[in-house]
């Protein structure tokens, strides 16, 4: 099996706080980390290869620093990574990423399955899977909570809906995304770390993609953000006082003539 | 490359260095300096009162085909019945298309589905109805394939789907063949009339920074929104629009991938996303049996139960009833947060909702910001109390 | 502190320290409350490569050290050192095979161990034999097919959760003290069975049991060394397991210290947190500088013994003791810190405060450990004559 992890490294956004009265972001101690979601990604990836054998090749769109993500994907268990970096790739909307990610899995030429997290945190979409699936011309399927089993070019898996579950089956190669429910990454093993450090990790720019630099980052993007600003959070609330029984029951009569309850 | 800094205007005063949201600015020798990773976002470029910072001008946009005409909301549905977003995103479609001076169409696929006629009630002009019992559920390939034929044909210039489990999978895959841009989760639609552009508004970074983002040289316009964001109006039973019955060609469109089963998740007694009051449990719980508390108060409320994050990946809760980034977003008449601190995350979910009423123990806990009605306190305590007062 | 470490062990040092803070720490009380060996844990620490860490690489070891070990089993106990004797014990118990075993029988045992497969366990300790080591009953009678074990060990570490035993028996009861062997059994050896688990004080992670050896036949290629080293062998065995009892004590001070500053930081009364005081600052700064102190000897007694020298029976002794007293009196003082909440079981610093006193007591007491250095300064002083 050639199995295939997208990974990005994204601002450790996740404790962020507004500090209310510059409206700015309050940044201390905030430290690059791979998304969150892509390390369940990259955790599936390595439990397929040991279940079926194959390799676990992981890719990532970013700044030279990425490379980061990349070594600590090797010290978990991926066999090979690549770092797609090129200034002409800053600014990419997701069409444009997943343009370029596709052009690199392309050069792979073999893969049969290529995982993704359900989401960044920092760009939240969750655009990247399909759109990237769609640029191979393969199957997607989205929110895997369980890969069910792999048989003769087929995977059947458990994506979650609203309701529930759905069992789908896919021809492979196919993209899926998953999500946290379908496993729990693992630490890294001492030979995974001196693996990662020694590792040599290829950068490939535009040129080695073979694409032309308007078709990717910004030049390639078909959105761009206009503005960026923070959320005005204007407090319109009553902290209740007094006993907490009488809390209570002034909270039940605010509510009733609310008409709410 | 993108970003220039104009060192001679640069002033070193630093206004840039907060605004950026992902902290690559800093000075150096009196003078602003940037870090790798910048996306180009933007933000450093408006804050700066000196113009020296100048992201590179994108080429002048190729005019675009005045051919593309109209607005269209993608009509989901589940079992025949139609997603309640749908009519929320129609009549925030009408108002959109009022402004465009422009017609607003429903897009539906699937086989023998209720109250089509719905759809013009709340607003839609003509309703394009595939209906054939191969769509009857959702096969990603064959509504990815009739959606980019119906747009390709009818060149609507914006389209516009529910942020639901299905319009995030397939939406995006019609997107990229079509090239052109897909802003998600969106939580704001304006229209920029001199440009004849949607202007999309959308949290980012875990909904700490809201992002405008325009689709400028490509069309369609494509946005999803997530359930719960608009508001739907009520409906116009005398409205009158058309419904276009399109064939659905079998043999054109092929499914690679194949539904075998369905399991529900059956612990979810009132529907989350329907219903009018909510009681939600965070981590503040403590454990998973003291769901069972907010389970009575929800009982006594005719409320459905809700949760954060925590107590879900704590296995607590079955993630059906996780409300937030990652989870469902609601906008309930009643929305009582016991035991939850209020993490951005969770926050993005729920806001919106009429009134919050919020339980906590620690003072500091941001739910209160955004909480109607805040009792600090402890939950054991206060919970009870609401049970016996509101049975009593 | 700069403690000069290599980057490899500095590595180790981080890893160890991530396993304990994202898998030890959720589920340290409860297994403390239910007294529950951590096998989940211990699957980490295998999958980390963690047991890799004191086998020679030419038995798929990553061929580490005593201070490598020692550095694990630090960080392991500063979270919880019920665990971390749990994984030193395994050490300690194919310690006698890798000093003094045959290429046929590390080849069978290690490579189990370096995978973290297989669990050992070392047992000498019996009813009658504590301190006085030479007093042990069980036989072990040379028979056609190999040894016959007849007896019963107490107290013994990782009992009935381990694969592999090193059992000290006395294979010639007239010789006394030299008429002690070592031998490696398997768990599913006829004959050998486990007795109840005991109840502890503290580390009661940790897996504590009875050995029982009726007529169990285990087979001649299972001696370790020869006939009659035994003793040697234990105490080889012991002097280098030591400063690891050192490391275990060491980290569970520091996890006490810095529970206890924290504590301290954001407990307010009389209007100011309890670190403004000088009674409880006083008590931090000897606290601290007695657990930098234990350190330094550990890692020192630990260098002493990779550097390959042929006598450390001494340092070995003292960093155990030094260490030992440290930590039972840092704990005590921390639960001391934290006033009434210390001593509920809500609470961290109760747990070290019950774990800290086992290490004043096994793998040598402090009593006769002082009376070995005692001996050892003799030794060295009489040199000088």
């Amino acid at each position: 099996m050639n199995i295939v992890v997208c990974l990005k490294q994204v601002p450790g956004t996740t404790e962020v706080r507004i500090d209310s009265q510059t409206n700015t972001l309050i940044r201390e101690g905030i430290k690059n980390i791979v998304n969150p979601f892509d390390t369940y990604a990259l955790e599936e990836g390595v439990r397929i290869k040991e279940r079926y054998g194959g390799k676990v090749t992981t890719v990532s769109m970013g700044p030279p620093q990425a490379e980061e993500v990349l070594r600590e994907a090797i010290s978990v268990g991926a066999d090979e990574a690549i770092l797609l970096s090129d200034s002409a790739f800053a600014g990419a909307d997701t069409l444009a990423t997943a343009y370029t990610l596709a052009r690199a899995i392309s050069k792979l030429e073999q893969y049969d399955i290529i995982i993704c997290g359900r989401q960044t945190i920092d760009g939240d979409t969750g655009q990247v899977g399909p759109e990237l699936a769609e640029m191979l011309g393969i199957p997607f399927v989205a929110y895997v909570s369980k890969i069910e089993g792999i048989d003769n070019g087929y995977m059947r898996v458990q994506r979650m809906v609203e309701e529930g579950h759905e069992v789908i089956e896919t021809p492979l190669p196919a993209v899926i995304t998953v999500v946290k429910e379908i496993n729990m990454p693992r630490l890294p093993s001492l030979r995974g770390l001196a693996k990662a450090k020694n590792a040599v990790i290829p950068v490939w720019a535009a040129q080695e993609l073979g694409v032309d630099r308007n078709t990717v980052g910004l030049l390639g993007s078909a959105t761009r953000v206009i503005k960026i600003f923070f959320p005005q959070r204007v407090h319109h609330g009553e902290i209740l006082q007094g006993e907490l029984d009488s809390q209570a029951d002034s909270l039940v009569n605010k509510l009733r003539q609310a008409r709410v309850i | 490359m993108g970003i220039q800094i104009d060192l001679d205007k640069c002033v070193g005063c630093g206004d840039c260095i907060p605004s950026c949201p992902l902290g690559l600015l800093e000075i150096v020798d009196e003078k602003v300096h940037l870090n790798d990773g910048c996306t180009l976002c933007g933000a450093c470029q408006e804050a700066c009162t000196y113009e020296a910072i100048v992201i590179e001008a994108v080429a002048e946009p190729v005019p675009v085909s005045d051919s593309h005409q109209g607005i269209w909301v993608f009509a989901e549905q589940r079992d025949g019945k139609l997603r309640n977003v749908v009519y929320e995103l129609l009549s925030k479609g009408r108002k959109l298309a009022d402004t465009l001076k422009t017609e607003l169409c429903a897009v539906c696929f699937g086989h023998n589905i209720d109250d089509i006629s719905q759809l013009i009630a709340y607003g839609a002009d003509k309703v394009y109805l595939v209906d054939n019992p191969a769509l009857a559920s959702f096969q990603e390939d064959l509504y990815t394939g009739k959606l980019v034929e119906l747009i390709q044909e009818y060149k609507p210039e914006i389209v516009i789907a529910g942020a639901t489990s299905l319009g995030r999978s397939f939406i995006p895959r019609v997107a990229a063949i079509l090239r052109t841009g897909l802003t998600a989760d969106c939580t704001g639609l304006e229209i920029d009339l001199e440009r004849r552009l949607l202007l999309q508004t959308r949290p980012t970074f875990g909904g700490n920074i809201l992002a405008t983002i325009i689709c400028q040289t490509k069309r369609p316009q494509m946005s999803t929104v997530r359930p719960r964001v608009f508001k739907k109006n009520m409906p116009d039973e005398t409205r009158k629009g058309q419904i276009i019955k399109v064939d659905f060609n079998k043999e054109g469109i092929t499914s690679r991938t194949k539904l075998i089963s369905f399991i529900e998740d059956l612990t979810e007694r009132v529907k989350l996303e329907d219903a009018d009051i909510i009681v939600s449990g965070g981590r503040g719980l403590g454990k998973a049996e003291n769901f069972q508390l907010l389970e009575e108060l929800a009982a006594v409320m005719g409320a459905a139960l809700g949760s954060s994050r925590p107590p879900v990946d704590d296995g607590w809760i079955p993630y059906s009833h996780q409300v937030g980034q990652t989870g469902k977003t609601v906008c309930p008449k009643l929305y009582i947060a016991c035991g939850i601190s209020g993490a951005v995350q969770h926050l993005a979910g729920m806001q919106t909702s009429d009134i919050i009423v919020a339980i906590n123990d620690d003072p500091n806990a941001p739910i209160f910001e955004v909480a109607t009605y805040g009792i600090i306190g402890d939950l054991f305590k206060v919970v009870p109390m609401l049970i016996a007062k509101l049975k009593g | 502190m700069e403690y000069f470490l290599t980057e490899q062990q500095k590595t180790i040092k981080a890893l160890a320290r991530r396993i304990a803070e994202e898998r030890i720490l959720p589920v340290r009380a409860e297994l403390d409350e239910k007294e529950e060996f951590p096998w989940a844990i211990m699957k980490d620490l295998a999958d980390a490569d963690m047991f890799r860490v004191f086998i020679p690489e030419e038995y798929d070891g990553l061929g580490g050290g005593c201070l490598e070990l020692c550095l694990v089993v630090e960080e392991l106990s500063r979270v919880c050192s019920g665990v971390a004797i749990s994984y030193a014990a395994t050490a300690l118990g194919c310690s006698s095979l890798l000093e003094y075993g045959n290429e046929e029988q590390k080849q069978k045992y290690l490579p189990d161990v370096a995978s973290g497969k297989r669990l050992a366990a070392f047992a000498l300790t019996e009813s009658t034999a504590g301190s006085d080591a030479s007093a042990i009953k069980t036989t072990a009678s040379r028979e056609k097919e190999g040894y016959v074990l007849n007896g019963t060990k107490q107290f013994i570490t990782n009992g009935g959760e381990a694969d592999i035993y090193t059992i000290i028996a006395l294979t010639n009861p007239e010789r006394g003290s030299r008429g002690a062997s070592a031998f490696l059994v398997d768990k599913d050896t006829p004959g050998f069975s486990f007795g109840k688990k005991e109840k502890k004080m503290g580390i009661r992670a940790s897996t504590t049991r009875e050995l029982i050896f009726r007529n169990c036949l285990v087979p001649e290629e299972n001696l370790i060394g020869k006939e009659g080293m035994g003793f040697i062998i234990t105490m080889r065995v012991l002097d280098r397991s030591r400063p690891g009892i050192g490391a275990q004590a060491v980290g569970l001070a520091q996890g006490a210290l810095e529970a206890a500053v924290d504590y301290a930081r954001q407990r307010i009364q009389f209007g100011h947190p309890i670190y403004s005081l000088q009674a409880v600052q006083h008590m931090l700064a000897e606290m601290a500088t007695q657990v930098e102190a234990a350190r330094l000897l550990v890692y020192a007694a630990a260098r002493t013994i990779d550097s390959g020298a042929k006598d450390f029976t001494e340092e070995a002794a003292m960093a155990k003791v030094f260490a030992s007293d440290t930590a039972m009196r840092v704990t005590t003082d921390a639960v001391q810190i934290f006033g009434g909440v210390g001593y509920m079981r809500d609470y961290p610093v109760e747990k070290m405060m019950r774990d800290a006193k086992i290490t004043q007591i096994y793998e040598g007491s402090n009593q006769v450990l002082r009376s070995t250095i005692a001996l050892e300064l003799r030794k060295r002083r009489a040199r000088r004559e």
